[in-house]
Protein backbone atom coordinates (compact mmCIF):
# COMPACT_ATOMS: atom_id res chain seq x y z
CA UNK A 1 0.00 0.00 0.00
CA UNK A 2 1.12 3.17 -1.01
CA UNK A 3 -0.24 6.96 -0.20
CA UNK A 4 -1.00 9.82 -2.56
CA UNK A 5 0.65 12.50 -1.78
CA UNK A 6 -1.06 14.75 0.84
CA UNK A 7 -0.93 17.99 -1.43
CA UNK A 8 -2.78 17.05 -4.25
CA UNK A 9 -6.02 16.27 -2.61
CA UNK A 10 -5.92 18.42 0.17
CA UNK A 11 -6.49 16.55 3.56
CA UNK A 12 -7.73 13.56 2.29
CA UNK A 13 -5.46 10.61 2.12
CA UNK A 14 -5.80 8.33 -1.04
CA UNK A 15 -4.74 4.86 -0.94
CA UNK A 16 -3.79 2.75 -4.29
CA UNK A 17 -3.72 -0.75 -4.34
CA UNK A 18 -0.32 -2.55 -4.82
CA UNK A 19 1.48 -0.62 -7.79
CA UNK A 20 -1.52 0.74 -9.84
CA UNK A 21 -1.97 4.35 -10.10
CA UNK A 22 -5.20 5.39 -9.34
CA UNK A 23 -5.73 7.55 -12.89
CA UNK A 24 -5.67 3.87 -14.46
CA UNK A 25 -7.87 2.25 -11.92
CA UNK A 26 -10.64 5.41 -11.92
CA UNK A 27 -12.01 7.86 -13.94
CA UNK A 28 -15.16 9.33 -13.63
CA UNK A 29 -17.37 10.50 -16.17
CA UNK A 30 -20.26 11.60 -13.89
CA UNK A 31 -21.85 11.71 -10.50
CA UNK A 32 -23.00 8.05 -10.51
CA UNK A 33 -19.55 6.86 -11.61
CA UNK A 34 -18.47 8.32 -8.18
CA UNK A 35 -21.00 6.85 -6.35
CA UNK A 36 -19.77 3.33 -7.60
CA UNK A 37 -16.40 4.06 -6.45
CA UNK A 38 -15.30 2.37 -3.19
CA UNK A 39 -16.13 4.32 -0.47
CA UNK A 40 -12.60 5.44 0.82
CA UNK A 41 -11.66 7.46 -1.95
CA UNK A 42 -15.21 9.02 -3.23
CA UNK A 43 -14.62 12.34 -1.38
CA UNK A 44 -11.87 13.62 -3.12
CA UNK A 45 -14.01 12.62 -6.15
CA UNK A 46 -16.99 14.59 -5.42
CA UNK A 47 -15.26 17.32 -4.31
CA UNK A 48 -13.35 17.75 -7.86
CA UNK A 49 -16.52 16.75 -9.57
CA UNK A 50 -18.46 19.86 -7.94
CA UNK A 51 -15.36 21.91 -8.07
CA UNK A 52 -15.98 21.19 -12.54
CA UNK A 53 -19.20 21.48 -12.02
CA UNK A 54 -18.79 25.74 -11.56
CA UNK A 55 -17.27 26.26 -13.99
CA UNK A 56 -19.51 27.62 -17.50
CA UNK A 57 -18.96 28.50 -20.60
CA UNK A 58 -17.04 32.02 -21.15
CA UNK A 59 -19.12 32.94 -24.06
CA UNK A 60 -22.64 31.00 -22.86
CA UNK A 61 -22.38 31.79 -18.70
CA UNK A 62 -25.70 29.98 -17.92
CA UNK A 63 -24.21 26.73 -19.13
CA UNK A 64 -21.59 24.80 -17.48
CA UNK A 65 -19.08 22.40 -19.17
CA UNK A 66 -21.26 19.74 -17.88
CA UNK A 67 -24.44 20.88 -18.93
CA UNK A 68 -22.68 21.43 -22.52
CA UNK A 69 -20.97 17.86 -22.37
CA UNK A 70 -17.51 19.44 -22.67
CA UNK A 71 -16.51 17.71 -19.53
CA UNK A 72 -15.30 14.57 -20.41
CA UNK A 73 -13.84 12.52 -17.53
CA UNK A 74 -11.72 12.63 -14.12
CA UNK A 75 -8.96 10.62 -12.71
CA UNK A 76 -6.63 11.14 -9.65
CA UNK A 77 -3.13 9.63 -10.38
CA UNK A 78 -0.30 9.78 -7.50
CA UNK A 79 2.06 10.85 -10.06
CA UNK A 80 0.23 14.00 -11.98
CA UNK A 81 -2.43 14.62 -9.80
CA UNK A 82 -5.72 15.61 -10.97
CA UNK A 83 -6.23 14.68 -14.85
CA UNK A 84 -9.09 16.69 -16.32
CA UNK A 85 -10.42 15.75 -19.83
CA UNK A 86 -12.08 18.24 -21.89
CA UNK A 87 -12.94 18.24 -25.63
CA UNK A 88 -13.34 21.35 -27.81
CA UNK A 89 -17.15 21.64 -29.04
CA UNK A 90 -15.01 23.47 -32.79
CA UNK A 91 -12.07 22.75 -33.98
CA UNK A 92 -10.86 27.10 -33.39
CA UNK A 93 -13.27 27.30 -30.61
CA UNK A 94 -11.40 30.15 -28.91
CA UNK A 95 -13.27 29.42 -25.71
CA UNK A 96 -11.62 26.31 -24.92
CA UNK A 97 -7.92 27.91 -22.94
CA UNK A 98 -10.30 30.33 -21.09
CA UNK A 99 -11.90 26.71 -19.91
CA UNK A 100 -8.79 24.91 -19.14
CA UNK A 101 -7.73 27.85 -16.84
CA UNK A 102 -11.20 28.00 -15.11
CA UNK A 103 -11.07 24.60 -14.20
CA UNK A 104 -7.80 25.09 -13.44
CA UNK A 105 -8.51 27.67 -10.80
CA UNK A 106 -12.07 26.04 -9.43
CA UNK A 107 -9.74 23.07 -8.65
CA UNK A 108 -7.10 25.46 -7.37
CA UNK A 109 -9.94 26.80 -4.83
CA UNK A 110 -11.28 23.30 -4.08
CA UNK A 111 -7.75 23.01 -2.76
CA UNK A 112 -6.36 20.90 -5.38
CA UNK A 113 -2.46 21.62 -6.07
CA UNK A 114 -1.75 19.67 -9.29
CA UNK A 115 -4.24 19.67 -12.05
CA UNK A 116 -3.66 18.67 -15.41
CA UNK A 117 -6.49 19.66 -18.04
CA UNK A 118 -6.02 17.28 -20.80
CA UNK A 119 -7.54 18.22 -24.37
CA UNK A 120 -9.20 15.52 -26.33
CA UNK A 121 -10.11 15.41 -30.22
CA UNK A 122 -11.80 12.17 -30.22
CA UNK A 123 -14.63 11.13 -30.02
CA UNK A 124 -15.37 14.49 -31.50
CA UNK A 125 -18.09 16.57 -29.43
CA UNK A 126 -21.47 16.16 -30.60
CA UNK A 127 -24.47 18.83 -29.56
CA UNK A 128 -25.92 15.02 -28.56
CA UNK A 129 -23.71 15.23 -25.32
CA UNK A 130 -25.54 18.39 -24.12
CA UNK A 131 -27.96 17.65 -21.33
CA UNK A 132 -31.16 18.46 -20.79
CA UNK A 133 -30.94 20.52 -18.10
CA UNK A 134 -28.24 22.26 -20.16
CA UNK A 135 -31.00 22.77 -23.20
CA UNK A 136 -33.39 24.39 -20.80
CA UNK A 137 -30.85 26.67 -19.51
CA UNK A 138 -30.09 27.85 -22.90
CA UNK A 139 -33.97 28.51 -24.11
CA UNK A 140 -34.54 30.24 -21.13
CA UNK A 141 -31.18 32.63 -21.73
CA UNK A 142 -33.12 32.80 -25.50
CA UNK A 143 -30.78 30.62 -27.62
CA UNK A 144 -32.91 28.33 -29.29
CA UNK A 145 -31.58 24.97 -28.50
CA UNK A 146 -30.23 22.20 -31.01
CA UNK A 147 -33.07 20.38 -32.43
CA UNK A 148 -32.63 16.31 -33.43
CA UNK A 149 -30.06 14.38 -33.44
CA UNK A 150 -26.12 15.07 -34.90
CA UNK A 151 -26.07 11.58 -35.64
CA UNK A 152 -29.28 11.13 -37.85
CA UNK A 153 -28.15 14.03 -39.95
CA UNK A 154 -24.80 12.78 -40.75
CA UNK A 155 -25.76 12.30 -44.53
CA UNK A 156 -27.53 15.79 -44.98
CA UNK A 157 -25.45 17.69 -42.89
CA UNK A 158 -24.20 19.61 -46.50
CA UNK A 159 -28.03 19.58 -47.59
CA UNK A 160 -29.14 22.83 -49.37
CA UNK A 161 -31.71 25.14 -48.26
CA UNK A 162 -32.25 23.02 -45.69
CA UNK A 163 -34.68 24.07 -43.55
CA UNK A 164 -35.60 23.33 -40.22
CA UNK A 165 -37.96 24.40 -37.48
CA UNK A 166 -36.24 26.18 -35.03
CA UNK A 167 -38.48 27.60 -31.84
CA UNK A 168 -38.60 30.98 -30.71
CA UNK A 169 -37.53 30.65 -27.25
CA UNK A 170 -38.96 33.70 -26.41
CA UNK A 171 -42.60 33.24 -27.95
CA UNK A 172 -42.40 29.82 -28.41
CA UNK A 173 -43.71 30.58 -31.65
CA UNK A 174 -42.55 28.06 -34.50
CA UNK A 175 -43.00 30.93 -36.99
CA UNK A 176 -39.66 31.74 -37.54
CA UNK A 177 -37.13 32.10 -39.99
CA UNK A 178 -33.18 31.48 -40.71
CA UNK A 179 -31.35 34.52 -40.95
CA UNK A 180 -27.38 33.52 -41.04
CA UNK A 181 -25.74 30.36 -40.96
CA UNK A 182 -23.58 31.59 -38.88
CA UNK A 183 -24.16 33.30 -35.50
CA UNK A 184 -22.24 35.14 -32.42
CA UNK A 185 -19.89 32.08 -31.95
CA UNK A 186 -18.74 29.35 -34.22
CA UNK A 187 -21.86 27.17 -32.67
CA UNK A 188 -25.08 29.16 -33.45
CA UNK A 189 -26.59 30.83 -36.53
CA UNK A 190 -28.65 33.42 -36.65
CA UNK A 191 -32.77 33.39 -36.57
CA UNK A 192 -35.78 35.72 -36.76
CA UNK A 193 -39.16 35.56 -35.35
CA UNK A 194 -41.81 36.06 -37.55
CA UNK A 195 -44.26 36.57 -34.72
CA UNK A 196 -42.92 38.40 -31.82
CA UNK A 197 -40.15 40.06 -34.66
CA UNK A 198 -37.45 39.41 -32.25
CA UNK A 199 -34.17 37.71 -33.39
CA UNK A 200 -32.20 35.28 -31.90
CA UNK A 201 -29.55 32.70 -31.85
CA UNK A 202 -29.92 29.19 -32.51
CA UNK A 203 -27.31 26.72 -31.38
CA UNK A 204 -26.88 24.31 -34.15
CA UNK A 205 -27.20 20.87 -33.72
CA UNK A 206 -23.72 19.06 -35.23
CA UNK B 1 11.75 11.17 -36.36
CA UNK B 2 9.92 7.47 -36.25
CA UNK B 3 7.41 8.26 -39.13
CA UNK B 4 9.05 11.17 -41.65
CA UNK B 5 6.22 10.73 -43.82
CA UNK B 6 3.25 11.59 -41.57
CA UNK B 7 4.80 14.19 -40.27
CA UNK B 8 5.84 15.84 -44.05
CA UNK B 9 1.69 15.10 -44.85
CA UNK B 10 0.57 16.79 -41.72
CA UNK B 11 2.73 19.72 -42.55
CA UNK B 12 0.74 19.88 -45.97
CA UNK B 13 -2.66 19.63 -44.58
CA UNK B 14 -1.52 22.53 -41.61
CA UNK B 15 -0.46 24.73 -43.85
CA UNK B 16 -3.22 24.61 -46.53
CA UNK B 17 -5.93 25.18 -43.38
CA UNK B 18 -3.54 28.11 -42.07
CA UNK B 19 -2.83 29.45 -45.64
CA UNK B 20 -6.82 29.40 -46.49
CA UNK B 21 -8.16 30.40 -42.88
CA UNK B 22 -5.65 33.40 -42.60
CA UNK B 23 -6.71 34.41 -46.36
CA UNK B 24 -10.44 34.50 -45.38
CA UNK B 25 -9.67 36.18 -41.98
CA UNK B 26 -8.94 39.09 -44.37
CA UNK B 27 -12.81 39.83 -44.90
CA UNK B 28 -12.92 40.02 -41.05
CA UNK B 29 -14.36 43.90 -41.07
CA UNK B 30 -15.03 44.50 -44.34
CA UNK B 31 -17.83 41.75 -46.01
CA UNK B 32 -20.82 43.17 -47.96
CA UNK B 33 -23.23 42.70 -44.99
CA UNK B 34 -22.26 41.68 -41.42
CA UNK B 35 -24.14 38.43 -41.13
CA UNK B 36 -21.63 37.45 -44.19
CA UNK B 37 -18.85 38.87 -42.03
CA UNK B 38 -19.79 36.76 -39.52
CA UNK B 39 -19.86 33.60 -41.60
CA UNK B 40 -16.60 34.40 -43.32
CA UNK B 41 -14.85 34.86 -39.94
CA UNK B 42 -16.28 31.62 -38.66
CA UNK B 43 -14.65 29.86 -42.02
CA UNK B 44 -11.53 31.51 -41.07
CA UNK B 45 -11.49 30.34 -37.26
CA UNK B 46 -12.70 26.76 -38.66
CA UNK B 47 -9.89 26.65 -41.04
CA UNK B 48 -7.12 28.59 -38.37
CA UNK B 49 -8.54 25.86 -35.55
CA UNK B 50 -7.85 22.78 -37.75
CA UNK B 51 -4.86 23.55 -38.68
CA UNK B 52 -3.53 23.56 -35.23
CA UNK B 53 -4.91 20.12 -33.86
CA UNK B 54 -2.55 19.15 -37.59
CA UNK B 55 0.79 21.24 -36.14
CA UNK B 56 0.36 20.19 -32.84
CA UNK B 57 0.03 16.42 -34.23
CA UNK B 58 3.02 17.18 -36.27
CA UNK B 59 4.95 18.74 -33.74
CA UNK B 60 4.39 15.67 -31.77
CA UNK B 61 5.59 13.27 -34.59
CA UNK B 62 8.70 15.46 -35.04
CA UNK B 63 9.36 15.12 -31.47
CA UNK B 64 11.96 17.69 -31.07
CA UNK B 65 10.04 19.96 -28.64
CA UNK B 66 9.05 22.40 -31.09
CA UNK B 67 5.06 23.55 -30.54
CA UNK B 68 2.62 24.13 -33.13
CA UNK B 69 3.35 27.83 -33.15
CA UNK B 70 6.55 26.85 -34.47
CA UNK B 71 5.45 24.88 -37.09
CA UNK B 72 3.07 27.35 -38.07
CA UNK B 73 5.37 30.57 -38.19
CA UNK B 74 8.94 30.31 -37.60
CA UNK B 75 10.04 28.68 -41.22
CA UNK B 76 11.11 30.34 -44.75
CA UNK B 77 8.16 30.87 -47.79
CA UNK B 78 9.29 27.60 -49.38
CA UNK B 79 8.89 25.47 -46.49
CA UNK B 80 5.10 26.27 -46.54
CA UNK B 81 3.53 23.47 -48.43
CA UNK B 82 0.04 24.84 -49.13
CA UNK B 83 -1.50 24.51 -52.47
CA UNK B 84 -1.63 27.69 -54.82
CA UNK B 85 -5.16 27.87 -55.08
CA UNK B 86 -5.44 28.90 -51.69
CA UNK B 87 -2.86 31.79 -51.54
CA UNK B 88 -4.33 33.55 -54.00
CA UNK B 89 -5.75 36.62 -52.96
CA UNK B 90 -9.10 37.04 -52.25
CA UNK B 91 -10.32 39.21 -55.64
CA UNK B 92 -13.99 40.47 -55.19
CA UNK B 93 -16.91 38.44 -52.95
CA UNK B 94 -17.68 36.22 -55.69
CA UNK B 95 -14.06 35.04 -56.33
CA UNK B 96 -14.24 34.75 -52.76
CA UNK B 97 -17.13 32.32 -52.30
CA UNK B 98 -16.56 30.64 -55.37
CA UNK B 99 -12.93 29.24 -54.37
CA UNK B 100 -14.69 28.81 -50.69
CA UNK B 101 -17.25 26.36 -52.55
CA UNK B 102 -14.56 24.85 -54.63
CA UNK B 103 -12.26 23.87 -51.68
CA UNK B 104 -14.71 23.26 -49.26
CA UNK B 105 -16.77 20.57 -51.33
CA UNK B 106 -13.43 18.77 -51.97
CA UNK B 107 -12.52 18.97 -48.47
CA UNK B 108 -15.77 17.72 -46.66
CA UNK B 109 -15.15 14.63 -48.98
CA UNK B 110 -11.77 14.61 -48.21
CA UNK B 111 -12.67 14.43 -44.80
CA UNK B 112 -15.59 12.13 -44.69
CA UNK B 113 -12.86 9.42 -46.21
CA UNK B 114 -9.81 10.61 -43.49
CA UNK B 115 -12.89 8.83 -40.99
CA UNK B 116 -11.49 5.94 -41.56
CA UNK B 117 -7.93 6.49 -41.55
CA UNK B 118 -6.33 4.24 -39.50
CA UNK B 119 -4.13 6.64 -37.90
CA UNK B 120 -6.41 7.43 -34.49
CA UNK B 121 -5.21 10.83 -33.97
CA UNK B 122 -5.95 11.87 -38.02
CA UNK B 123 -9.47 9.67 -37.82
CA UNK B 124 -10.11 12.36 -34.36
CA UNK B 125 -9.60 15.64 -36.53
CA UNK B 126 -11.42 14.05 -39.32
CA UNK B 127 -14.32 13.97 -37.29
CA UNK B 128 -14.42 17.00 -35.81
CA UNK B 129 -13.54 18.64 -39.25
CA UNK B 130 -16.04 16.79 -41.33
CA UNK B 131 -19.15 18.72 -39.20
CA UNK B 132 -17.00 22.31 -39.58
CA UNK B 133 -16.58 21.45 -43.29
CA UNK B 134 -20.35 20.72 -44.31
CA UNK B 135 -21.61 24.03 -43.05
CA UNK B 136 -19.02 25.46 -45.31
CA UNK B 137 -20.07 23.80 -48.44
CA UNK B 138 -23.78 24.41 -47.90
CA UNK B 139 -23.11 28.00 -46.71
CA UNK B 140 -20.63 28.56 -49.88
CA UNK B 141 -22.96 26.38 -52.54
CA UNK B 142 -26.61 28.33 -51.31
CA UNK B 143 -23.98 31.62 -52.18
CA UNK B 144 -22.75 29.94 -55.72
CA UNK B 145 -26.50 29.63 -56.57
CA UNK B 146 -27.56 32.41 -55.41
CA UNK B 147 -25.47 34.91 -57.34
CA UNK B 148 -24.65 32.57 -60.51
CA UNK B 149 -28.25 32.45 -60.96
CA UNK B 150 -29.45 36.06 -59.84
CA UNK B 151 -28.15 39.41 -61.54
CA UNK B 152 -26.27 39.81 -65.29
CA UNK B 153 -23.70 41.47 -63.11
CA UNK B 154 -23.18 38.44 -60.19
CA UNK B 155 -23.62 36.20 -62.51
CA UNK B 156 -20.83 37.70 -64.77
CA UNK B 157 -18.29 37.71 -62.15
CA UNK B 158 -18.95 33.79 -60.62
CA UNK B 159 -18.39 32.75 -64.07
CA UNK B 160 -15.31 34.86 -64.35
CA UNK B 161 -13.97 33.70 -60.82
CA UNK B 162 -14.76 29.64 -61.93
CA UNK B 163 -12.69 30.47 -65.05
CA UNK B 164 -10.05 31.88 -62.66
CA UNK B 165 -9.61 29.30 -60.44
CA UNK B 166 -9.74 26.63 -62.01
CA UNK B 167 -6.69 26.03 -63.30
CA UNK B 168 -5.72 25.74 -59.55
CA UNK B 169 -7.81 22.50 -59.01
CA UNK B 170 -5.45 19.28 -60.25
CA UNK B 171 -3.32 20.55 -57.47
CA UNK B 172 -6.19 19.43 -54.47
CA UNK B 173 -5.69 15.82 -56.25
CA UNK B 174 -1.38 15.45 -56.79
CA UNK B 175 0.02 12.57 -54.98
CA UNK B 176 3.91 11.89 -54.78
CA UNK B 177 5.82 8.93 -53.02
CA UNK B 178 4.96 10.46 -49.97
CA UNK B 179 1.44 9.98 -49.42
CA UNK B 180 1.08 7.13 -51.49
CA UNK B 181 3.16 5.48 -48.85
CA UNK B 182 0.91 6.54 -46.38
CA UNK B 183 -2.19 5.73 -48.53
CA UNK B 184 -0.84 1.89 -48.66
CA UNK B 185 -0.70 1.90 -44.63
CA UNK B 186 -4.11 2.98 -44.72
CA UNK B 187 -3.11 6.22 -43.02
CA UNK B 188 -3.55 9.21 -45.61
CA UNK B 189 -6.20 8.85 -47.93
CA UNK B 190 -5.99 9.00 -51.65
CA UNK B 191 -7.79 12.24 -53.19
CA UNK B 192 -8.03 10.94 -56.73
CA UNK B 193 -10.66 8.87 -55.58
CA UNK B 194 -13.01 11.45 -54.06
CA UNK B 195 -12.26 13.03 -57.73
CA UNK B 196 -15.47 12.01 -59.39
CA UNK B 197 -18.17 12.74 -56.86
CA UNK B 198 -16.53 16.09 -56.15
CA UNK B 199 -16.38 17.01 -60.12
CA UNK B 200 -20.20 15.96 -60.18
CA UNK B 201 -21.57 17.97 -57.06
CA UNK B 202 -19.49 20.93 -58.72
CA UNK B 203 -21.41 20.31 -61.94
CA UNK B 204 -24.95 20.19 -60.21
CA UNK B 205 -24.55 23.12 -58.21
CA UNK B 206 -23.73 25.14 -61.32
CA UNK B 207 -26.10 23.61 -63.15
CA UNK B 208 -28.57 25.18 -60.38
CA UNK B 209 -26.69 28.45 -60.73
CA UNK B 210 -26.66 28.69 -64.11
CA UNK B 211 -22.88 28.95 -64.52
CA UNK B 212 -20.71 27.18 -67.15
CA UNK B 213 -17.69 24.55 -66.09
CA UNK B 214 -14.90 25.27 -68.87
CA UNK B 215 -12.37 22.41 -67.80
CA UNK B 216 -10.11 22.67 -70.80
CA UNK B 217 -7.88 25.01 -69.15
CA UNK B 218 -3.43 24.49 -68.29
CA UNK B 219 -3.90 23.62 -65.06
CA UNK B 220 -1.23 25.58 -62.48
CA UNK B 221 0.38 23.59 -59.63
CA UNK B 222 4.03 23.87 -57.64
CA UNK B 223 3.10 24.82 -53.79
CA UNK B 224 2.94 21.49 -52.87
CA UNK B 225 6.56 21.63 -53.22
CA UNK B 226 7.20 24.75 -52.29
CA UNK B 227 6.83 27.07 -55.04
CA UNK B 228 5.03 29.56 -54.64
CA UNK B 229 3.04 32.23 -56.18
CA UNK B 230 4.11 36.00 -55.16
CA UNK B 231 1.56 36.52 -53.29
CA UNK B 232 2.38 34.21 -50.43
CA UNK B 233 4.81 36.31 -49.93
CA UNK B 234 2.42 39.32 -49.10
CA UNK B 235 0.57 36.56 -46.68
CA UNK B 236 3.90 35.66 -44.57
CA UNK B 237 4.56 39.49 -44.38
CA UNK B 238 1.51 39.76 -42.07
CA UNK B 239 1.20 36.24 -40.56
CA UNK B 240 4.48 36.24 -39.70
CA UNK B 241 5.31 39.81 -38.20
CA UNK B 242 4.67 39.19 -34.50
CA UNK B 243 6.59 35.92 -34.61
CA UNK B 244 9.86 37.54 -36.21
CA UNK B 245 9.75 40.53 -34.32
CA UNK B 246 9.16 39.22 -30.93
CA UNK B 247 10.40 35.61 -31.30
CA UNK B 248 8.75 33.01 -28.94
CA UNK B 249 6.47 35.25 -27.64
CA UNK B 250 3.36 34.22 -25.45
CA UNK B 251 0.28 35.74 -24.76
Amino acid sequence: MMTVSKEIIGDVTLITQGDTHFGADFVVHSQQDILALPKKIRDPFMLAFSAIESVCDPEIPVLTIMDLGVFRSLSIDDKNGLIVTITPTYSGCPAMSMIAFDVEVALGKAGFKQVTVHLSLKPAWTTDWMTKQGKKKLVDYGIAAPIGKSSALKTDRAALFGITEVCCPRCKSNNTEKLAEFGSTACKAQYRCKSCLEPFDYFKCI
Amino acid sequence: MTNENLYKYLIRMADNSLIFGHRISEWTGKCPTLEEDIALSNFALDFVGQSRSLYTYAAAIEGKGRDEDQLAYVKLLHDYKNILLLEQPNGDFGYTIMRAFIYSTFMHKFWLKMLNSKDETLAAIAAKSEKEAAYHVRHSAEWVIRLGDGTQESHNRMQTAADEIWRFTAEMFETDEIEMALIADGVAIDPKEIQDEWLSYIQEIFEMATLTLNQDVFMQTGGRSGQHSEYLGYILCELQWVQLTYPNSKW
